[in-house]
Formats: structure tokens, C-alpha cells, sequence
């Protein structure tokens, strides 16, 4: 895909608008993850409106965003960063072989307090 | 009053003191709280991507059930509530997601289309909207007295306000007059709605660790002496992840206590 056929399959998976970002940036300020993320909230908006969606998919960081959604709910523009970042992660776990977590990797993660919601929401976020 | 309940996996599972102390406290209230007779895990986080299908079935197969028996759903679990609240929204106003899911489970099962007009509520949104804090109040026979007690929202209640609509994003207070009607003393500190870590925990302990570790620091400074919460994976990043937590517990093991239903505290 092209950069702007990329960029216009990240706006339809994931319903936000990276268009209307005025790079206020309220949801940066907002982002409890700002140290574990290279690419902070307000960056992706700008880069998928670039078309740079692989560069954004091959971000460890990627992984990090703990769909908090503080950005989102800051953002005074409805462009849905916490959606951006999401659709950026699925774009890249849908690729062949793009899972992030195995599910044979999971009981190496098990204690005995971890609530099977981690373990679940885990598998949805990391893998496809 | 009558509801359909949707406790959840984790509530079957290591959150079963969330599960068994809320359903004691609303039998004490008088309060029926009907389990689904079929349930399925929600996913446990709300499918962002707008093109997933298969990831909203079973939120909306708990709504049209609860639809079908005339009962408002109830949920208690944050993450649950989370994902039945906003899957509820997608049925009612997004016209692409609701083809595709009724047209799914029309090729499955014998049900009528679901358009997202039912009603879900969380457990502290029927003590607050339904019994009425008041009532509670006047149900307590074993007040919390002096207790100081941080209430952690978390993020998955509040945000997005708009699609969740049960308190103020910034400035919440549902659980503040849930802690005053219990007869304790709510303490405010300025991270009671920041993130714990979530499911990162599974990815990055460390950074969970630092989240937790934040929440505890600032709730322990503004002169908490324990914290409540209505999340398993929360209840799990405080207690475990933060450094040095203070007592953590469900906020309905309080309200049981209070009620003087929890059999296995006599004090």
C-alpha cells in the first residue's frame, strides 16, 4: 500500500480523525506512558495524516499505550488518539507472523494473583 | 427491584470476593440480582478497531438476553461494564457495526435484531441512581467510622465520559459518596483516576510498576490508610506490582461489612 492508501486504512479501522489535530498537545500531557513510548500521542496523528504507518507499526513502544484513554478524553478535537494508536497496533498485528505474544508465552507470565482478565485483555491487545 | 446480573470471568475466578460480597450486599438491600442463565467473557477490553465483529458478540448476546427477560443488565466488574457500555453504544449508533453483528448471530442462533436500546448499568450506579445513597446509609448498621478510605476510579468507569456517562472524567465522586454512606471518610488524592498499568503488566512489569507505584505514593501522602477499587486487574497492579501498597480491597467487601452481611469479619 501507498502512504496515503496506508493512512486511509488506519482512519477507517480505527474511527478517529488525525485531520482535525491542532497539536495542542493535551493528550500528551495527559499520557501516563509518555516514558515507555517513543512516539508520544499528539506525534501519531501527525505522522499517520503523513502516511507513515509503518515507521509508527515498527515502534516498541507501540505496546506500552495502556488504552487509559486519558488522551482521548483530554483531546478537545474528537480526533481519538487512544483509537489512532490502537488501529496502528492492529494494523501491525494483523500482518503475517505480526503477533506480539504467543499464547505459549502466557503461563511463563502466570503468578498466582494475576486475574484472568489480564491474561485475556493481554491476548486481544497483543495479538490477532 | 430486579436485575440481570453479568458477573464475569474474573468474578468466577480470583475476583470472587468482588462477586460474592456485592451479591450478599444487594440481597441486604433488597435488591435481586439475577445471574444471566448463559454468559460469555466480554474480552475483557473494549475492541477499538471499529472493523472487529467477533469481539462485541458477546457483550451484545448479554444485553439482548437481559432485553429478553425485562431486566436492566448489571454489571460489576470495571473492565466488563467497560466493554458492555461502549459495545451498548456501538449497537445504538453505529449503523455499520450493527448489520454486521446482527447479521452474525442471525446466521447462528434464533434472535431478534439488537439495536442498542437496553439499559446497563454498574453496581455503584444502582446503589447511587437506584437504592439512592441515602437508603444505603440508612441500611448501614455497622458504620466504617474513621476509616480513611482513597477511592481508586482507575480509568476504565470514566473515560470516555461520553460514551461511559457516569461521572465527571476529572472530577469523580460517585465513590467519595459511596465511602460517606458506608460512614467512612473519603480521602482525595490527585491520582485516583491515573492509570494502574492495566495489562501491561503482562508486557512491561516494570512500567506497571511505576503506575501502581504512583497511585499508591500519592493516595498514601494525601493521608489514605487503605484503597477501594471495583477492578481485578487494578486490585492485582496495587497490590502486587505497586512498592510498599497500602491495603487495597473491593469496594463491596466494604459494603457488606457495612451492612453487617460479611460473615467473616466480626469486630
Amino acid at each position: 500500500m501507498n502512504k496515503k492508501d496506508l493512512a486511509a486504512e488506519i482512519i477507517r479501522i480505527s474511527g478517529g480523525s488525525p485531520e482535525k489535530c491542532m497539536r495542542c498537545g493535551k493528550c500528551t500531557g495527559a499520557c501516563p506512558a509518555f516514558d515507555d513510548m517513543e512516539v508520544h500521542p499528539h506525534q501519531f496523528a501527525t505522522m499517520i495524516r503523513e502516511g507513515r504507518v509503518e515507521e509508527l507499526a515498527a515502534k516498541k513502544g507501540l505496546y506500552n499505550c495502556m488504552s487509559c484513554f486519558a488522551c482521548s478524553e483530554r483531546c478537545p478535537r474528537s480526533v481519538e488518539p487512544a483509537r489512532l494508536i490502537e488501529a496502528v497496533r492492529v494494523y501491525a498485528l494483523r500482518q503475517s507472523g505480526g503477533n506480539h505474544l504467543a499464547a505459549d508465552d502466557v503461563p511463563g507470565l502466570l503468578d498466582e494473583a494475576l486475574p484472568q482478565q489480564a491474561i485475556t485483555s493481554a491476548l486481544r491487545k497483543y495479538a490477532k | 427491584m430486579k436485575y440481570s446480573y453479568y458477573p464475569g470471568c474474573t468474578l468466577s475466578a480470583k475476583a470472587q470476593e468482588l462477586d460474592r460480597w456485592g451479591r450478599r450486599a444487594m440481597e441486604a438491600l433488597g435488591v435481586t440480582l439475577e445471574e444471566l442463565p448463559q454468559w460469555q467473557c466480554c474480552g475483557a477490553v473494549y475492541p477499538n478497531a471499529t472493523d472487529e465483529i467477533a469481539t462485541r458478540l458477546s457483550s451484545v448476546r448479554a444485553l439482548s438476553a437481559a432485553k429478553e427477560a425485562g431486566q436492566p443488565l448489571v454489571t460489576l466488574c470495571s473492565a466488563c461494564h467497560h466493554v458492555v457500555r461502549r459495545v451498548n453504544g456501538d449497537m445504538r449508533n453505529n449503523i455499520d457495526i450493527r448489520q454486521k453483528v446482527n447479521a452474525y448471530l442471525g446466521t447462528m442462533e434464533d434472535a431478534a435484531p439488537y439495536e442498542g436500546d437496553w439499559t446497563v448499568l454498574h453496581y455503584l450506579e444502582v446503589l447511587r441512581d437506584e437504592v439512592g445513597f441515602d437508603k444505603v446509609k440508612e441500611r448501614v448498621v455497622n458504620p466504617l467510622t474513621g476509616r480513611k478510605i482513597g477511592a481508586y476510579y482507575g480509568c476504565l468507569l470514566l473515560r470516555p465520559s461520553r460514551e461511559m456517562e457516569m461521572d465527571d472524567p476529572e472530577n469523580p465522586r460517585i465513590l467519595e459518596d459511596f465511602i460517606r454512606a458506608i460512614g467512612a471518610e473519603p480521602v482525595y488524592y490527585a491520582m485516583r483516576n491515573e492509570c494502574c498499568g492495566g495489562y501491561v503488566t503482562m508486557e512491561d512489569k516494570s512500567q506497571a510498576a511505576r503506575r501502581a507505584g504512583a497511585v499508591m505514593d500519592n493516595a498514601r501522602a494525601c493521608g489514605a490508610e487503605m484503597l477501594i477499587t471495583a477492578c481485578p486487574l487494578c486490585y492485582y497492579n496495587l497490590r502486587e506490582n505497586a512498592p510498599s501498597p497500602l491495603p487495597v480491597h473491593y469496594f463491596t467487601e466494604l459494603l457488606a461489612e457495612a451492612l453487617g452481611v460479611r460473615e467473616d469479619r466480626h469486630e
